[in-house]
């Protein structure tokens, strides 16, 4: 339904205007004065002050690979996150553990194990859909490169990254 | 060739240093570092740092560290300006490619022409600082400012696109609008001065004090202090409509981002928006030099001994000649940074408001004025 | 003023001159109009009258013109390309032009202002405005008067003919 806006009724001296725009120029001026004399708190002057020491717990940075403690690779290349991920960023060539291998009761392990970090989104979907408990959102932001392929994050890198996860965690982060 | 002879080699020499003097080593200057001031002020108004940082790419010659030479951010400019002169040049292909190229320069060209009246300074090398020192130097400044609406509009129409033309349309109407306000309201001014010659202008506030701080010459007389007020309505009216003619925020509704994208240069890439960019910005200038030509007393400052044609050669003269100019120019960057401020204060108009605001207020206050003005010249001796 | 100057615009003048009605476009033809005018306005510049010169500016190039572009630029452009010449009106414009030239020629050959050059000024700055406007306001107070108010009563004329009735 159409309703009527109530104008507020301006005095003489609002409706003239310059009054106004004088206290207008009084408060930006008082902001300027303030940064002048360093008494604003400004944002971080990022490269030489990070926040990483802020970061919190439940903060979700670049996707990585972790092992566990025995040092095996977690992920047994089910291709869950391959399928989740909404930009499809993953890529998996799976692969078979070797028969003599001690972790051969596991069957499977990733060949190759390829995140395009220009392509995805930290969502963190990949890290909830994993069975194993293999992929994790960790706190790097800063994922740089010079080309497309310094973009794609490979299996390597991934554990580098991840490092290990020790034990069974609870990844149902309720703040996550 | 008889011809020859008369060509009067040694004043185009003269008015040529004086040109490329004013405008490469004063105006381009004061107008990449405006640019820069626009971004720093508007980010310590907003409680941001703005560009800080940009040195000089030492790090491209592989040292470890880009240099940073005293503030920060200072290489901004220049940074600007070659990324503008890389940038790919590119022209629409639905554009009507004559007007499109011809609508930078016209926009750039009489922003710059105007400085030519300006005496931005008193005496140096015998000379006198102003390119062309014309009887008719305010109307001369009038007349190139509403030349300078065809670069805005040509862009509009050339672009053939929607925004670019609304903003066309938009400068259009806007620009013939205030500059009845802006012719009018300084008029009283030439009333009282007597001269339409900007040189006279300022040898009448050496004299008198200046217009609008009429005690800098040491006497307020009933006269002045009665023409305070005309000249104070006619000080705000002329800013007001000073901030009007070159689309400045309050007004910036020709390129008014949040409806036209960019306006009339939203087609525009690489140096052709570069043009139109420092084009407004060197309108600025001249609009503030006008300003502090007829109301604050140009490049002169109480207390200050003024040189004279025969002084301006020795070493004392020049000396004080080059005082005379950085005054002015001080003046002139104090009204910029007083520009910068009011854009980062207050919210654009809206059309309506803006036409209703030029034509039914500033144009009858301007009409007023001049009556007012001329009962106390008539009545008070 | 140089003679290399004052042929160099009165060339350029009639070049923009002949351009106007040669050009198809409205606007090229608008532009030229406005670029004819600034030199004309540089000739009446090389003649010391600065005031005249810059008022040619003003008024015609900044403010009439920028009206007549403003208006071209909303009509419909592509209607005036299509149309084809006229053979009557062009018959009718050539009898008109060619009446003129006569008549223009009629009134030179009697009229001897232009068969020497007028003497130098001898000053250095002529006061052109204060002279044209105590001319103005003292020998022609009365016509100038009664044609401020003709304009008045045709501005108030428009704006009352071109207002339409709101429901
Ligand atoms: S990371 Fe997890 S979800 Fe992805 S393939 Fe490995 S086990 Fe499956
Ligand atoms: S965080 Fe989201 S976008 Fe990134 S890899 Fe995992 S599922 Fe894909």
């Amino acid at each position: 339904m159409a309703y009527t806006v109530r104008r507020p009724n301006l005095t003489f001296w609002e409706k003239i205007y310059l009054p106004n725009i004088v206290a207008g120029l009084a408060i930006t001026f008082k902001h300027l004065r303030k940064m002048l004399q360093g008494e604003t708190k400004v944002v971080m002057q990022y490269p030489e002050e990070k926040w990483d020491a802020h970061l919190p717990e439940y903060y979700r940075g670049a996707p990585t690979l972790v092992t566990d403690e025995h040092g095996r690779e977690r992920c047994v290349s089910c291709q869950l996150c391959e399928f989740i991920c909404p930009p499809r960023a993953i890529t998996i060539t799976p692969g078979e553990l070797a028969s003599d291998s001690k972790f051969a009761k596991v069957e499977k392990a990733p060949k190759a194990f390829e995140i395009d970090m220009s392509r995805c989104i930290y969502c963190g979907l990949c890290e909830e859909v994993c069975p194993e408990q293999a992929i994790y959102l960790r706190k790097d932001y800063a994922v740089t490169g010079e080309n497309r392929a310094d973009m794609v994050h490979h299996k390597d890198k991934l554990y580098e990254l991840g490092g290990t996860m020790p034990g069974l965690v609870h990844k149902w982060n309720p703040e996550k | 060739m008889d011809f020859i002879n008369d060509i009067p080699w040694l004043l185009i020499a003269a008015s040529v240093a004086k040109t490329l003097f004013l405008i490469f080593l004063i105006v381009l200057p004061i107008v990449s570092y405006t640019v820069y001031a626009e971004r720093r002020v508007s980010a310590l108004i907003q409680d941001r740092l703005g560009p800080n940082r940009t040195g000089f790419p030492t790090s491209l010659l592989g040292f470890h560290k880009d240099l940073q030479l005293f503030l920060g951010g200072l290489g901004q400019p220049v940074a600007d300006a070659v990324k503008f002169l890389l940038k790919e040049e590119f022209t629409p292909g639905h554009v009507n490619k004559f007007y499109f190229w011809l609508a930078p320069v016209l926009a750039m060209v009489p922003a710059l022409s105007t400085l030519a009246v300006l005496p931005f300074g008193n005496y140096m090398f015998g000379q006198k600082m102003v390119v062309a020192d014309v009887n008719v130097g305010i109307l001369y400044v009038f007349a190139i400012a509403s030349i300078g609406v065809y670069g805005i509009v040509l862009a509009g129409w050339s672009s053939n696109s929607k925004y670019p033309f609304l903003g066309g349309i938009r400068a259009t109407s806007q620009m013939i609008s205030y500059e009845l306000s802006l012719g009018l309201s300084a008029v009283p001014v030439l009333m009282i001065i007597g001269n339409l010659n900007l040189s006279d202008a300022i040898q009448y506030q050496i004299d008198n004090g200046w217009l609008l701080l009429p005690f800098t010459d040491g006497k307020l007389t009933l006269r002045e202090l009665l023409l305070w007020i005309p000249v104070g309505i006619s000080f705000i009216v002329f800013t007001i409509s000073m901030f009007a003619e070159t689309n400045r925020l309050p007004f910036d509704l020709p390129e008014s981002e949040t409806e036209l994208v960019a306006g009339y240069h939203t087609e525009y890439s690489s140096m052709k928006f570069a043009l139109f960019f420092l084009g407004e910005y060197a309108a600025m200038i001249a609009g503030s030099s006008v300003i502090v030509v007829l109301f604050l007393g140009g490049w002169h400052l109480p207390f200050l001994p003024i040189n004279t044609l025969e002084s301006s050669t020795t070493p004392a003269g020049m000396a004080l000649g080059l005082i005379h100019i950085s005054v002015f120019f001080a003046k002139v960057i104090a009204l910029l940074i007083f520009f910068i401020w009011v854009r980062w204060t207050l919210p654009r108009f809206r059309f309506d408001q803006l036409m209703k605001l030029g034509w039914l207020y500033l144009f009858e206050i301007a009409l007023v004025n001049i009556f007012i003005t001329a009962a106390i010249l008539a009545l008070v001796k | 003023m140089s003679p290399i100057l004052f042929w160099l615009f009165t060339a350029l003048m009639l070049a923009f001159g002949v351009s106007v009605i040669l050009n198809r476009n409205p606007v090229a033809s608008a532009l030229s109009l406005v670029a004819s005018f600034l030199c004309l306005s540089a000739l009446f510049v090389g003649l010391d009258a600065f005031f005249i010169g810059v008022i040619q500016v003003l008024v015609y190039a900044g403010a009439v013109m920028v009206l007549f572009l403003f208006i071209i630029m909303l009509l419909d452009l592509r209607a005036e390309h299509r149309r084809h010449f006229n053979r009557l009106v062009l018959v009718g414009g050539s009898l008109v032009s060619a009446g003129f030239v006569i008549a223009l020629l009629q009134v030179l050959s009697v009229f001897p202002a232009g068969a020497k050059p007028f003497p130098a000024l001898g000053v250095a700055r002529l006061d052109d405005v204060r002279q044209v406007g105590i001319t103005l306001f003292t020998r022609f107070n009365l016509p100038f008067q009664t044609v401020g108010v003709l304009i008045l009563v045709a501005a108030v004329g428009v704006i009352v003919l071109s207002r339409r009735e709101l429901k």
